[in-house]
C-alpha cells in the first residue's frame, strides 16, 4: 500500500533550487534510504514531507489523496512525524517535556487545564524502556549524552501512531552501541508496519536496515533502486557524481 | 534461561530510567535566585543588628511597597526574558498608563472604567510590540526601544505635560488602593504577591508557560514541534505592558499625582531585577521568586545605604556591581558543572 507519493516536488530557496522535479513513492512497512552529497536536498525533501516547507511545484498524496500542510502540525495530525537533523530540542527542559513539546498532556484542576508531569513522565518513561534508553524522563535535556538526546527525538515520534516516520541523520553523532540501537528501532517500526525515510551519509546503516535507496544529487533524483539490486560502490558513484544514472 | 536475563536486563533499565537524578535540596541550591535570597536575608539581619530602624513596622512598610511597584512590572519582563526577549517599554507604558488614568478620572470617570481604559491602552501598546517583533521579526530590543520613547511622549501629548493630582470622584478609592494597606500590608505588596503567584504558576503548569521556555531556549526547534511561536511571543508582550500598566495604576494611587515623568528609566531596575533573580537575558531561563527577590534586594540596598548614612548616590554602584556578581556567580558555578 502507497502511503505516501511525491509528484514532480520542487523547492527554490531564491536562486538555489534545493530540489528539482522529485516524485517518489513510499509503501507501508518500507524502509527508505534517502542519500546525497552536503547540500543534496536530503533535508528539503524531508521537510515538505513534514509540512515544514511548501513546494514551489509539484503535488504530494497521502495514500492516494492529493494533500497540502499547513505547517508541521497539520503534516503530525496526518500521521507523520520527523527526527530533525539538530533534534530541535530544548535544552532547559526535561526529557519528559521536550517528548511531549507541542503535545503536552494536560489534565483538568478545578477550572482550568493544567500540565500534567507526572502523566507525561510515566509515558516518556515508557516510551524510553521500549527504546532500551538509559534516558531519565526528569533530566533536563541540557545534561544529556548525543545518545540519550537521540532517544528523546526518537521518543516522539512514538507518542502518536504515526504512519510515516522521517529520520534525518539519526546516526550522525552517536557511538556505535547507539548506532546499532537507532537501528533496531528503525526495524522495530517498520515490524509495526510504519514507513521510514531515513537519511543517512553512514553506507553501512542504510545497507543494513533500508528497503530501498534513493539517491538525490544536486537535488534531482539520480537513483532509486531496491537495496539488493545496488551496492555501496555504486551508491557512492552516484552520490559523487561519478556515476550519472542508475 | 534467556527469558531470565531479559528480564533482569528490563529490571535494570527500568531503575536506571526511574532513577532520580537531582536531590530536592540540590534543585533548590542550584538556584542562582536561592543564593539571592540569602544575601537579602543577610543583609536584612544585619541591618536589623546594625540599625535599630531596619527592623520597624514602618521601613519594613514601606521597603516592601517600594519594591512592589518595581516587582510588579518585573513579572511581564521576567516572562519576555524566558522567551528570548527585552521589553525596554514597561516605564514608559507604565507611565502612559498612569496618565490615562489620571485624565479620565479627573474627567470625572469612575476608578473601574478608567482603570479598564488604561490597561486597554497598556495591553494595546504590548500587542503592537508583539506584533512587530513576532511577525515583522524586528528584534524586541529596537521596538520596545523605540516604544519607549512613543509611551512617554503620547503621555505628555494626552496630558499636555501637566502634572494630574485631582482624579474626581473616585479619587480616595484611588488613592485607598494605591496607598492603602489590608490587614497593615501596603496593597501594592498585595498585589505583587497575587500576581507573583499567578505568573509563577501561569509559568510552571499551563502549556503557554512550557512555550516560553521552549521558545526562549530553541525558538526554531519550538516552531517545528508546532508550537504557535508568533502566537506566544504576542502574548508575551502583551502580559508585559498588562504588569507595567497595573503597576502604573497602583502607584498612580501611591503617588496621589501622575506627572509625565513617571516610571523614567524604571526598565533598567526592572531588568536589574530580574537579572539578579536569575533570569538569563539569552531566554530560556528565569524564575518569579528570583525576580520578586532580585527586586526586593535592589530596594534593601537602597534602603540600606539610607539608614546606615552613606548616601543614595551609591546606589547605582552597589546595584551595578550586585548585577555582575550575581551573573559572575553564576557562570562560575555552571562552568564548575560543566567542567565536573
Ligand atoms: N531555509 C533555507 N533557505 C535557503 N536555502 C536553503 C534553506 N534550506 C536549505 N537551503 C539550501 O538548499 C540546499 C539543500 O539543502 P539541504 O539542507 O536540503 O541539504 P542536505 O542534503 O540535507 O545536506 P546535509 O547533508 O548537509 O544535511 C542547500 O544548498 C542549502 O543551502
Ligand atoms: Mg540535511
Amino acid at each position: 500500500m502507497t502511503v505516501l507519493r511525491l509528484d514532480g516536488v520542487s523547492k527554490h530557496f531564491g536562486a538555489i533550487h534545493a530540489l528539482d522535479d522529485v516524485s517518489l513513492s513510499l509503501s507501508a512497512g518500507e524502509v527508505v534510504g534517502l542519500m546525497g552529497d552536503n547540500g543534496a536536498g536530503k533535508s528539503t525533501l524531508v521537510k515538505i514531507v513534514a509540512g515544514n516547507f511548501r513546494p514551489t511545484q509539484g503535488r504530494l498524496y497521502l495514500k492516494d489523496r492529493e494533500t497540502v500542510f499547513h505547517g508541521p502540525l497539520d503534516a503530525r495530525q496526518n500521521g507523520i512525524e520527523i527526527v530533525y537533523q539538530d533534534l530541535a530540542l530544548c535544552d532547559n527542559l526535561t526529557a519528559a517535556v521536550n517528548v511531549f513539546l507541542g503535545r503536552e498532556l494536560t489534565r483538568r484542576f478545578g477550572p482550568f487545564r493544567i500540565v500534567d508531569y507526572a502523566a507525561m513522565n510515566r509515558r516518556a518513561a515508557e516510551l524510553f524502556k521500549a527504546l532500551r534508553s538509559e534516558t531519565r524522563p526528569k533530566d533536563l535535556v541540557k545534561s544529556m549524552s548525543g545518545g540519550q538526546r537521540q532517544a528523546v527525538a526518537i521518543a516522539r515520534t512514538r507518542l502518536s501512531n504515526a504512519d510515516i516516520v522521517l529520520m534525518d541523520e539519526p546516526t550522525a553523532a552517536i557511538s556505535v552501541r547507539q548506532v546499532a540501537e537507532v537501528l533496531a528501532l528503525i526495524r522495530e517500526l517498520k515490524s509495526h508496519g510504519v514507513a521510514v525515510v531515513l537519511i543517512s551519509h553512514r553506507m553501512p546503516d542504510v545497507f543494513s536496515v533500508a528497503d530501498r535507496v534513493v539517491v538525490l544529487r544536486r537535488g534531482r533524483v539520480v537513483a532509486n533502486k531496491a537495496t539488493q539490486a545496488t551496492s555501496p560502490e555504486e551508491v557512492t558513484g552516484l552520490i559523487t557524481g561519478a556515476i550519472d544514472h542508475a | 534461561m534467556l527469558e531470565k536475563t531479559d528480564a533482569t536486563e528490563d529490571g535494570r533499565l527500568e531503575a536506571v530510567i526511574g532513577r532520580q537524578s537531582h536531590t530536592f535540596v540540590g534543585r533548590i541550591v542550584g538556584h542562582q535566585a536561592f543564593w539571592v535570597f540569602l544575601a537579602m536575608v543577610a543583609a536584612g539581619l544585619s541591618l536589623t543588628l546594625l540599625t535599630e530602624t531596619f527592623a520597624t513596622p514602618q521601613n519594613l512598610f514601606n521597603v516592601t511597597r517600594n519594591f512592589a511597584f518595581v516587582g510588579i512590572v518585573a513579572l511581564g519582563m521576567t516572562v519576555v526574558i524566558i522567551s528570548g526577549g527585552i521589553d525596554l517599554s514597561v516605564g514608559s507604558v507604565l507611565c502612559l498608563s498612569a496618565m490615562v488614568l489620571a485624565i479620565t478620572m479627573n474627567a470625572g470617570w469612575g476608578l473601574v472604567p478608567s482603570a479598564a481604559l488604561a490597561l486597554a491602552v497598556s495591553a494595546l501598546v504590548g500587542l503592537i510590540n508583539g506584533a512587530l517583533i513576532a511577525y515583522v521579526r524586528i528584534p524586541s530590543f529596537v521596538v520596545t526601544l523605540g516604544m519607549l520613547s512613543v509611551a512617554r511622549s503620547l503621555a505628555m501629548v494626552i496630558s499636555g505635560n501637566r502634572v494630574v493630582f485631582q482624579f474626581g470622584p473616585d479619587e480616595k478609592l484611588l488613592f485607598q488602593l494605591g496607598g492603602g494597606s489590608t490587614f497593615s500590608i501596603a496593597n501594592p505588596v498585595i498585589a505583587l504577591f497575587l500576581f507573583g503567584v499567578a505568573t509563577a504558576l501561569l509559568l510552571r503548569w499551563t502549556r503557554w508557560g512550557t512555550h516560553v521556555f521552549a521558545i526562549g531556549a530553541n525558538e526554531r526547534a519550538a516552531g517545528l514541534t508546532g508550537i504557535a511561536v508568533a502566537r506566544v511571543k504576542v502574548s508575551v508582550y502583551v502580559f508585559s505592558s498588562l504588569m507595567a500598566g497595573i503597576a502604573g495604576v497602583l502607584e498612580a494611587g501611591w503617588l496621589g499625582g501622575v506627572t509625565t515623568n513617571l516610571g523614567q528609566s524604571m526598565e533598567l531596575s526592572v531588568i536589574a531585577a530580574t537579572v539578579i533573580g536569575g533570569a538569563n537575558l539569552l531566554g530560556g531561563a528565569g524564575t518569579v521568586f528570583g525576580s520578586v527577590v532580585g527586586a526586593a534586594l535592589i530596594e534593601v540596598i537602597r534602603n540600606s545605604l539610607i539608614l546606615l548614612g552613606i548616601g543614595t548616590f551609591w546606589q547605582g554602584a552597589f546595584v551595578g556591581s550586585f548585577i555582575v556578581l550575581a551573573v559572575a556567580f553564576d557562570r562560575i558555578r555552571a562552568y564548575r558543572d560543566t567542567e565536573s
